[in-house]
């Protein structure tokens, strides 16, 4: 039975946003909260730490969005932890977002010069305040820009929770594009609901820049 | 807190003319190697309160590592390194104490790009003396007066020339109230108009008793200032002398051949 494609069914594929928002937070907060721990580990003075942290990207850099999901989604019951959907995804989206967002984060620190750490080395400040008032207020500068370019792969990455079951953007268009035989059309509206949740943060990205820019 | 680094020129005076016996700085056999290669061989020197020392030496003779060790920028492998009776090699707790009472000033001026003037004059007092924000400017402010910037207080660094930054890190290091100063060519980083105000600065400093070792080779600066010259070779300190004889006459064949260069 072929539907048409009306009202409903581009409210339906909006109603998938809601989920694909969701996840994106999610990812957002898990990696952002994790990935500056990882960032912290990896740019830590003991070498063994480093190290530990320099696994873990290259784990996750090195393996699919989507293998990750799938290993934690079928891999924790296997193990005898049973995780719902939303667990087992947010863990999923963690991990992967971390270690992205750790390696972004290091890079950043590390791109701050030597010589700003060492004034403030010189100067009798601990670590925490090193880190708080000079190192990491150089360092969000430089790394707006890759964050956000990540966050933006991310939103689009969440698309993949749709082969645990999740119902978001992108499985709400394949869903009435096989019920309507409209796929140009489903999929031509998920693609604008796509651009209109990134663009705003890539227009923000560029503001944050231009502004912190200015004290330069 | 500010009342007490307000007077700190006074007591530094007062302690370089009362106590001049006493070592604030006591170097020991001290052994630095990076990796395999040995940059600084048995060093021995004992800096009095109030003493000012020069030390000059060919590139790569470790007068930078020498003085990086002093605050523990460098770690050492051997021999022994007192600041102020606290021992450096015990341990790590009493690294950033000593940081506290050590100024340091580096050729590139490492000023906080993102903090303005007086903030990069603030910041430490405020974490590591927890001076509040009052008594934190009103300390800066004294210093920015001090190296006749006071009206550049609310720009960031990078509007600032050269010379004007290195006085505002001179400022930043002395709002720690520190009992040593160190300085590690800071003077070379500059354009040729800009070596005399850093230098003014310097001048101003010693004269007023504060503990300083300065890497330089403004030889002029020594000789006007210096109680001793150190001259640093290969890792080694090869030759010490107060500035008259030590230029007049140079016991060492290396220092003699070192100085013949600098000073044309
Ligand atoms: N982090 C490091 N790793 C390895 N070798 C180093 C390091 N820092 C310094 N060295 C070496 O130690 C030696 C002494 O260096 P140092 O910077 O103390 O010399 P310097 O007398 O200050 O020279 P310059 O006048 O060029 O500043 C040099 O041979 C240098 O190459
Ligand atoms: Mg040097």
């Amino acid at each position: 039975m072929i539907r048409q494609f009306g009202l409903n069914e581009a409210l339906f594929i909006l109603s998938g946003i809601q989920a694909t928002i969701a996840l994106s937070l999610i990812a957002f907060a898990g990696g952002g909260l994790f990935g500056f721990v990882v960032a912290l580990l990896r740019t830590a003075e003991n070498k063994a730490v480093r190290r530990l942290a320099a696994a873990y990207i290259d784990f996750f850099q090195g393996t699919p969005l989507l293998m990750q999901l799938f290993l934690v989604f079928y891999g924790l019951p296997a193990f005898g932890v049973q995780v719902n959907q939303w667990v087992a995804v947010a863990i999923g989206l963690t991990l992967h977002a971390s270690a992205f967002l750790g390696e972004i984060w290091r890079g950043s620190i590390q791109a701050v010069p030597l010589g700003q750490t060492e004034a403030a080395r010189a100067l009798g400040l601990h670590y925490k305040d090193r880190l708080v008032s000079v190192i990491l207020p150089q360092a969000v500068r430089l790394s707006i820009a890759p964050t956000v370019g990540f966050l933006v792969q991310l939103i689009k990455g969440t698309s993949l929770a749709a082969i645990i079951g999740f119902v978001e953007l992108s499985r709400s268009a394949q869903i009435v594009a096989s019920t309507t035989y409209k796929p140009l059309l489903a999929y031509g509206l998920v693609a604008i609901f796509y651009f209109v949740l990134c663009f705003p943060l890539s227009r923000l990205s560029a503001m944050a820049e231009r502004r912190l820019s200015v004290s330069r | 807190m500010s009342a007490n680094s307000a007077q700190s020129f006074g007591q530094a005076e007062a302690a370089s003319k009362a106590g001049s016996a006493t070592p604030i700085i006591e170097i020991v056999d001290l052994q630095k190697w990076f990796g395999s290669f040995q940059a600084l061989k048995n060093i021995n020197l004992t800096v009095k309160t109030g003493e000012r020392i020069v030390i000059c030496g060919p590139s790569g003779s470790g007068k930078s590592t020498l003085i990086r060790c002093i605050n523990r920028l460098e770690e050492y492998q051997d021999g022994r390194l007192l600041v102020d009776g606290i021992d450096l090699s015990a341990g790590t707790k009493n690294i950033d104490a000593v940081r506290a009472e050590v100024g340091m000033v580096f050729q590139q001026f490492n000023l906080f790009p993102h903090l303005t003037v007086v903030e990069n004059c603030m910041l430490a007092p405020m974490k590591v003396r927890r001076a509040n924000k009052n008594e934190a400017r009103d300390t800066a402010m004294k210093y920015l007066t001090r190296v006749r910037i006071p009206d550049q207080a609310d720009k960031y660094p990078a509007q600032l020339s050269g010379g004007q930054q290195q006085r505002v890190a001179i400022a930043r290091a002395l709002c720690m109230s520190p009992k040593i100063m160190l300085f590690d060519e800071p003077t070379s980083a500059l354009d040729p108009e800009m070596v005399k105000e850093v230098l003014e600065t310097m001048i101003g400093l010693a004269n007023d008793g504060m503990t300083m070792l300065c890497v330089t080779h403004e030889m002029g600066f020594a000789r006007q200032v210096a109680d001793r010259v150190i001259f640093m070779d290969q890792g080694e300190i090869v030759e010490q002398g107060e500035p008259h004889s030590f230029f007049a006459n140079p016991q060492n064949e290396r220092t003699r051949g070192f100085l013949g260069q600098i000073l044309h």
